[in-house]
Parts: structure tokens; C-alpha cells; sequence
């Protein structure tokens, strides 16, 4: 199989450049994160993130073939060959395919994602219903991978303002708690032309995501609570 | 010189148990650090699926004691009734307060927290099954890290992000004094400063060719330990799960077996009736692995290697599939591309958990022999998680008693720390001799030239650790293996890197990853060598047995001249009566 990949060292390097690279692998049942593996047993140089190998950890999204995505779920049967690999787009990058997530962390700590709560803690569970904790699926399995963030184009125009699809997901996962106290200053935080309002509903969001989150639609319904708030 | 940073305490590794203890030392206002290869959240506690123990009781009637008591007879004895008592009593505390820390535990109607039964949980001392498993879907790892990482930037917590820790600082009266970490993307070496060093480095499942484990469960803490003369514990207890899918590693559950599904050979022979003419597949997860094991070796395995078995389940027909396993029709897919409706899936028995590792008492104190008696503890270094070796699980650990495990010590960890560094609130004279030989150990990743690479050398070890200490062990085939072993340990000096660049070098990062799994397969290799009986997820062909007139003790493994010794199981918990072992009917 062909490969195109996106190479660049800092330490060498005046400016990136895409390398071809040639393996023999037999398709069929391996996902693009084996070939990635079997190259750099080739080229030892050839730099990525990788842990779980099955979707969950989050390490390994890049821009593969136009497209944003984790490439140890990813079915090396299904892709167009030159397999072009880039970096995640519109993030530093430090070396090959792996970004400075930097910036990407600092939208999602911003949102304050963690549980806020001021009652005394009672000494069992605090109760919560079936139906109130259905409100948080499709918001809590996000695995930070940065696929959405890095295809949103309002992302890349203001990376340093714009808190993001991944970042604003977060938050709407607290704000859907019926645990959590601090929706009104949750929402107060995100009423701010870049922060919250940078997004233009373009969708790249959801169509990147592995985990099939949906973004835009979180994004919605903090927007639907900030109008509901003012009448 | 070294940069250096000083930190009351310092933990290596953000999985579950780092991040745990990292929170209890956080809240006691001590200046804490947490050094993790990645970024926390991409640590091998997201990957758990099923769920964490705790005797709740929100679905049927339940106690510590029955938890204790599963607990124990799952660790065929070996386990210490102490930390065992210790852990099923505060497993309710424990998780409720996962609970209000925000994790988005299922619910049951009533709004308490939703929970299933596991393998080996049971009412009444064996009795009917418990439903004791607090469970977020089948993602409770995941929800539980990402929890505890959130309260983590809540407590503002200082984290070494992308850091390798290289080994600990010891001086010369034995007192931990940080660690030494390469900082990934820069590629230099900092010395991280602290009166106490929590290891929460997980597990080594790599050191085999197949596991669940994750490509960075690498054993490192186990190799900083080792070259800092701490013995490992019980290291032949590996828990082998017998349906891995071939290749990946991907876990599939056992639920395709109690829906009908059974194991096939190369001739199409469901074999397992003739190892247990009655449970059949259904036999205890050490009993199956064997099985498929012996079938292997003896050349009815599957496929051009003649090295797997079949999982055939599509006699079910598709509505059952699609009814009761969708995601292991999903995983089936993905991973081994076959549709499960129509084809068999190929499984290899898959290593899964390390139940031995670092010794430590059920404060987290890393203890080993010294003059004054035989559990000592080292002074400043502690140990939790998958990487310590309490002993909770013994030789053979139950399903969702590890979630448990992290927090349960992760915490009582942090408690300690908090004593020891009040008792001694100065730092000791910086050990330099100590900081040379780590930056010497560095430097010998430096040199260029000839020689073998570091995945050669790697798989070689995989395949060797998988034919010769997998689950079917006898004195041949053990002695071939340490033979070869010491052969293949023998040709790591010969390894040369032919990337030396600094930034974000990794491969540099597997290399000094190579060298702990060495140090790990060794540990292993000799301790199932010596240990000549059959209990728990040590299982010998030769002695089928379990002998506990000679063999109801720990094994302990140093690296110097891979020498054993052995300890006494604690057999007496905190308050209760002792379980006295008996034989293991299921
Ligand atoms: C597929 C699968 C499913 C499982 N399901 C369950 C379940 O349902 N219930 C259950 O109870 N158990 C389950 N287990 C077991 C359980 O998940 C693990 O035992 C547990 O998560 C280990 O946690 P830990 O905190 O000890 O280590 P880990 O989560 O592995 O974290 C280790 C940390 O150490 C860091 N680290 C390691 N080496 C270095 C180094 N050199 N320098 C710096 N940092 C380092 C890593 O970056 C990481 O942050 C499962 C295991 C697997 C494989
Ligand atoms: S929907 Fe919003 S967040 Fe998603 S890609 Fe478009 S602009 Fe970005
Ligand atoms: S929302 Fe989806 S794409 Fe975005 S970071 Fe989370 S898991 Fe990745
Ligand atoms: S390696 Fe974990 S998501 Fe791909």
C-alpha cells in the first residue's frame, strides 16, 4: 500500500514536507494504526501518539486522506490510496503527525468541567433518576481527541477565543446535570460573542467525531438556555 | 547539572490510582505533582469496561463480608485477608464518593446507583449471585478516569504532562527522593524533587504477544523498582482471558459463550467437552485458557500459523446476535473482520491482568525483607494500583475488584503520604551519585552504530514470554524459557537507536520501555519457573495440584542473579475471623 505522510522535525526541518512511503500488508481486518506501527519499524524516526489501540484513549486523531479521524479505528481496506496522513489542522505541530494540544486543553479547563455542588455531601449516593441521567449520554464519552475541535473552521479563525465544539460539549454535560448547581454562572461564563457564539453551525463537528457525539447540538441547547434566560 | 523542581510529593502515573491519591494530597493542601508518559485521560483505566465492586446493596441484599469472602476464595488463598478486609470495607465509601466527586453512575429507578452482577461475586459466603457491580454502561473506566481527572483540575493539581519517568532518586540509607523524568516533546532529563513517590504506573500486559492491554502498559514502575533493589511479588499471576481476538487483543466478553456460544479446533471439534465434559465452555476462565492452550501447542490450532482457536456462534442465527451482543458484533467487525452472524471469530487466550508487582502493606508503603525483619517499609515510596502487589487479588483477581482497588488505595496512599510528610518535613541532601547513574542509564541510548532494533528484540521477547509462560506451564517448557529468556534479555546491550534526535523522539521512549519489560518478563519468567503447583492463574500441567502445605506463601523476585525468596500470605484480617483456605468449587 501507498502512503503520504506529513513529515516534519524542528530539529532538521525548515518546513514540513509529505514523504512516500511503500508497505506490504495484507489489508483486510487491520486498521490504519497497524500500518502506522509497521512503518515506523521501518523508520524509526516516523513520530505519533498511540495507547489503547481500540477508540477509547483519545492519542491518535489526525487528518487522514482530507478527513479528521482515530486511525486505530480506522479500516485500512476502506481508504484511497496514497493514504495521505496530516496533522490534526490549525494546531502547532511539534513533530510528524503529533499536535500541541495545548490550546485545544486550555478551551476545555476554561469550562470549569467539573461537577459544582455546594450542599452538604450526604453519606449515600446523591439520587438521581433514569431519565436525569439519560440527559448526560451522547455528552460524557467524549475522549478529548481534538477530531471536531481541529475541523470546525470558527476554530481555526479564533483558536485563541472560540472555546470550541469539544470544550462547549463539556460544558453542556455539567449544565445537563441535574447534580450540578452552577448553570447560571456556567451560562454567564459562555455569554460572549467568541466564546460561545463563534459557532456558525457548519456540522463539521459532527461528522467527524468517532465516538458519534454531536456537538452542534449541545452547542444548540446552551444557546436555547441563554434566550430562555432572558425572557 | 540536571534542571530540578521540588514538589511535597510526587506520583508517577495519571491512571485511576495516581490520580486518586493525587486528589487526597491536593485537598491536604501539599504541593503535588503527577508525572504521566501521556496525558492523563489516555491511561489504561479508560478502557474498563464492566464496572467497579462495592457491596451496596441497591439491587439485592449485600455485605463486605460476603465481598471479602468472594474476594478471598478468588484469590485461591493467596491474597491477604488484611488488605482484602481493608478494601471490601471502604469499597461503599470509596465508590459513593466517586459518586459525589460527579462520576454519571447509571441509575436504577429509585435514582441509587445502577449495578450487575460479575463473575464470582456471591450472596451468603457462595451462595445465589450478588449484584454488587456499579457500573456507567460498558464504559466505567473511561467515566471514572475522566472523573477523577476533572476534580484533579478542580484541585489544581500540577501535572508533568507527557513526562517518562526514568527511575527513582534513592540515597544511600534507602530514603525515595523524587524521580528522574525525560520530558518527551523537549527531550531533556529533570529531576523531580519530593520527600515522598507514589508509583501508580499500571500494568505490563506488553510483555506478552497477546493482550487487552494497552500499547503503553509497560510495566515501568516494575523496571524502576527492580534497579532500585525492590523485589517484585507473586509475579507469575497473570490473568489470562481466554476469548482476546486474534491479533488485536480486543476484548470479547464471556457473555457470547453463555449465549451458546462454544470454542472450535482446526478439525471443527468443540474441545472443551473433552476437558469439562460438563460446564464445557462455560468452565472457569483459567480452565478454558488452558484448554485452548493445549490445543495449540499440540497443532490443532486454526489458521496458517496454527495459532488460535475459533469462537463460532453463528449457529445463534442473526436475531440473537443482533438482540443480545451488538457490540461484540461491532468489535467483531472492526477488529477481526469477520460478521459473527455467518463466521467464526478467531481468539487466542489474552493476558489481561497482572495480579503481582511492587510489595507494598495496605498503607501503599513499599515493604520488602531488610535485616530487621521481612516487611520493612522503604522510607518515602509507596505503590498502588495495577503496578503494586498488596496482596488483594492474590493468584487470581475478580472482574471489577481493580476499579476498586485504585481508589480504595489510591486514597489510603495519600492519607499516608500526608502522616510521613508531616513526621519529616525536610528534604535530605540530594543524592548526586544516584542522579549520575540515571543519566548515565540515558546515555547509553546515545550511541549509534550497529546493531539490532529495539521492535526486534521486542517481539522476539512477546513471543517467547507467550510460548513459554502462557497458561500452559510445565518444567520443560518453563526451563526453555528462562534459558531463552536470559538469551534474549542477553542482546539488549546490542540495541542501537537510529533516531537520536531529542524533540519528541519516540523512539527513544520505546527503548527505555524495552528495558522494563525485559526487567518484567524476567521477574515473571523465573517466578513461574520456581513456583511447582497449580493455583490460580498459575496453572502447571506437572503439578495440577494446589499444595499449600509448601507453596501458601508470595513470591518475591530480585533482579541481582534473578534470585527468589518467600514471604507468609497474611491469613489474619483486621477484625474478622480468617477464611481458611479450602478447595475452590464454582
Ligand atoms: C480491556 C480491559 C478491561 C478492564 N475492565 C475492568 C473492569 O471492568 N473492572 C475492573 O475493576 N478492572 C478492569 N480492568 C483492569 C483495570 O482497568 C486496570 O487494572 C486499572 O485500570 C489500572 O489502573 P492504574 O491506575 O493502576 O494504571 P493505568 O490506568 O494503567 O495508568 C498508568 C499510568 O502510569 C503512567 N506511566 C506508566 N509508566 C510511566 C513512566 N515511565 N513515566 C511516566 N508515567 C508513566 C501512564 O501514563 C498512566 O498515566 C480492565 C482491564 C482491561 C485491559
Ligand atoms: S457546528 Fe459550530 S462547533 Fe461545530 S464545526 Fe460548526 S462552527 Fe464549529
Ligand atoms: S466530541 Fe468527539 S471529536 Fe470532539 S473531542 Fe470529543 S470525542 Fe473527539
Ligand atoms: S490509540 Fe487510543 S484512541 Fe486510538
Amino acid at each position: 500500500m501507498r502512503f503520504s505522510i506529513y513529515r516534519y522535525n524542528p530539529e532538521t526541518d525548515a518546513k514540513p514536507t509529505m514523504q512516500d512511503y511503500e508497505l506490504d500488508i495484507e489489508a483486510e481486518g487491520k486498521m490504519l494504526l497497524d500500518a502506522i506501527l509497521l512503518l515506523k519499524e521501518q523508520d524509526e524516526s516516523l513520530s505519533v501518539r498511540r495507547s489503547c489501540r481500540e477508540g477509547v484513549c483519545g492519542s491518535d486523531g489526525m487528518n487522514i486522506n482530507g478527513k479528521n479521524g482515530l486511525a486505530c479505528v480506522t479500516p485500512l481496506k476502506d481508504l484511497k490510496q496514497p493514504i495521505e496522513l496530516r496533522p490534526l489542522p490549525g494546531l502547532p505541530v511539534i513533530r510528524d503527525l503529533i499536535v500541541d494540544m495545548s490550546q485545544f486543553l486550555k478551551h476545555y479547563r476554561s469550562v470549569k468541567p467539573y461537577l459544582i455542588n455546594v450542599d452538604p455531601e450526604p453519606e449515600i449516593e446523591r439520587l438521581q433518576s433514569p431519565e436525569d441521567r439519560e440527559q448526560l449520554d451522547g455528552l460524557y464519552e467524549c475522549i478529548l481527541c481534538a477530531c471536531c475541535s481541529t475541523s470546525c473552521p470558527s476554530f481555526w479563525w479564533n483558536p485563541d477565543k472560540f472555546v470550541g465544539p469539544a470544550g462547549l460539549l463539556q460544558a453542556y454535560r455539567f449544565i445537563a446535570d441535574s447534580r450540578d448547581q452552577a448553570t447560571n454562572e456556567r451560562l454567564d461564563d459562555l455569554e460572549d460573542p467568541y466564546r460561545l457564539f463563534r459557532c456558525h453551525s457548519i456540522m463539521n463537528c459532527v461528522e467527524v467525531c468517532p465516538k458519534g457525539l454531536n456537538p452542534t447540538r449541545a452547542i444548540g441547547k446552551i444557546k436555547e438556555l441563554l434566550v430562555k434566560r432572558t425572557v | 547539572m540536571i534542571a530540578k523542581r521540588t514538589f511535597d510529593a510526587v506520583i508517577i502515573g495519571g491512571g485511576g490510582a495516581g490520580l486518586r491519591a493525587a486528589l487526597q494530597l491536593a485537598h491536604a493542601d501539599l504541593k503535588v505533582a503527577v508525572v504521566s508518559k501521556v496525558f492523563p485521560t489516555r491511561s489504561h483505566t479508560v478502557s474498563a469496561q464492566g464496572g467497579i465492586a462495592a457491596s451496596l446493596g441497591n439491587v439485592s441484599e449485600d455485605n463486605w463480608h460476603w465481598h471479602m469472602y468472594d474476594t478471598v476464595k478468588g484469590s485461591d488463598y493467596l491474597g491477604d485477608q488484611d488488605a482484602i478486609e481493608f478494601m471490601c470495607r471502604g469499597a461503599n465509601e470509596a465508590v459513593i464518593e466517586l459518586e459525589h466527586f460527579g462520576m454519571p453512575f447509571d441509575r436504577l429507578e429509585n435514582g441509587k446507583i445502577y449495578q450487575r452482577p460479575f463473575g464470582g461475586m456471591t450472596q451468603d459466603y457462595g451462595g445465589a449471585p450478588a449484584v454488587r457491580t456499579c457500573a456507567v454502561a460498558d464504559r466505567t473506566g473511561h467515566a471514572m478516569l475522566h472523573t477523577l481527572y476533572q476534580r484533579n483540575i478542580a484541585a489544581r493539581t500540577h501535572f508533568f504532562e507527557e513526562y517518562f519517568a526514568l527511575d527513582l532518586v534513592m540515597d544511600e540509607e534507602g530514603y525515595s527522593q523524587g524521580v528522574v523524568a525525560l520530558g518527551i516533546e523537549s527531550g531533556e532529563p529533570i529531576f523531580i524533587e519530593a520527600r515522598a513517590t507514589i508509583l501508580a504506573t499500571g500494568g505490563a500486559g506488553r510483555i506478552f504477544s497477546a493482550t487487552t492491554n494497552a500499547l503503553i502498559n509497560t510495566g515501568d514502575g516494575l523496571g524502576m523498582a527492580l534497579r532500585a533493589g525492590i523485589p517484585l511479588e507473586d509475579m507469575e499471576f497473570w490473568q489470562f482471558h481466554p476469548t482476546g481476538v486474534h491479533g488485536a487483543g480486543v476484548l470479547i466478553t464471556e457473555g457470547v459463550r453463555g449465549e451458546g456460544g462454544y470454542l472450535v479446533n482446526r478439525n471443527g471439534e468443540r474441545f472443551m467437552e473433552r476437558y469439562a465434559p460438563n460446564a464445557k465452555d462455560l468452565a472457569s476462565r483459567d480452565v478454558v485458557s488452558r484448554a485452548m492452550a493445549v490445543e495449540i501447542f499440540e497443532g490443532r490450532g486454526c489458521g496458517k500459523d496454527s495459532d488460535h482457536v475459533l469462537l463460532k456462534l453463528d449457529h445463534l442465527g442473526p436475531e440473537v446476535i443482533q438482540q443480545r451482543l451488538p457490540g461484540i458484533r461491532e468489535l467483531a467487525l472492526k477488529f477481526a473482520h469477520v460478521d459473527p452472524a455467518t463466521d467464526p471469530i478467531p481468539v487466542v487466550p489474552t493476558v489481561h491482568y497482572m495480579m503481582g508487582g511492587i510489595p507494598t502493606n495496605l498503607h501503599g508503603q513499599v515493604v520488602m525483607p531488610t535485616a530487621t525483619g521481612p516487611e520493612e517499609a522503604v522510607p518515602g515510596l509507596y505503590a498502588i494500583g495495577e503496578c503494586a502487589c498488596v496482596s488483594v487479588h492474590g493468584a487470581n483477581r475478580l472482574g471489577s475488584n481493580s476499579l476498586l482497588d485504585l481508589i480504595v488505595f489510591g486514597r489510603a496512599a495519600g492519607n499516608d503520604v500526608i502522616e510521613y510528610c508531616r513526621e519529616n518535613p525536610f528534604l535530605r541532601p540530594v543524592p548526586v551519585q544516584a542522579l549520575e547513574r540515571i543519566a548515565a542509564r540515558l546515555a547509553r541510548w546515545d550511541r549509534t552504530g550497529e546493531g539490532i532494533t529495539v521492535p526486534e528484540l521486542r517481539e522476539e521477547m512477546r513471543k517467547t514470554m507467550q510460548l513459554h509462560c502462557g497458561v500452559f506451564r510445565t518444567e520443560a517448557v518453563l526451563q526453555d524459557g528462562v534459558k531463552k529468556m536470559l538469551e534474549i534479555a542477553a542482546k539488549l546491550p546490542d540495541v542501537v537507536l537510529r533516531d537520536q534526535s531529542k524533540i519528541y523522539n519516540t523512539g527513544r521512549i520505546e527503548a527505555l520501555e524495552l528495558e522494563n519489560l525485559m526487567a518484567v518478563a524476567l521477574a515473571t519468567m523465573h517466578s513461574a519457573a520456581a513456583r511447582q503447583e497449580s493455583r490460580g492463574a498459575h496453572a502447571r500441567d506437572d503439578y495440577p495440584a494446589r499444595d499449600d502445605n509448601a507453596w501458601l506463601k508470595h513470591s518475591l523476585y530480585f533482579s541481582d542473579a534473578h534470585r527468589l525468596d518467600y514471604k507468609p500470605v497474611r491469613l489474619k484480617p483486621l477484625t474478622v475471623e480468617a477464611f481458611q483456605p479450602k478447595a475452590r468449587v464454582y
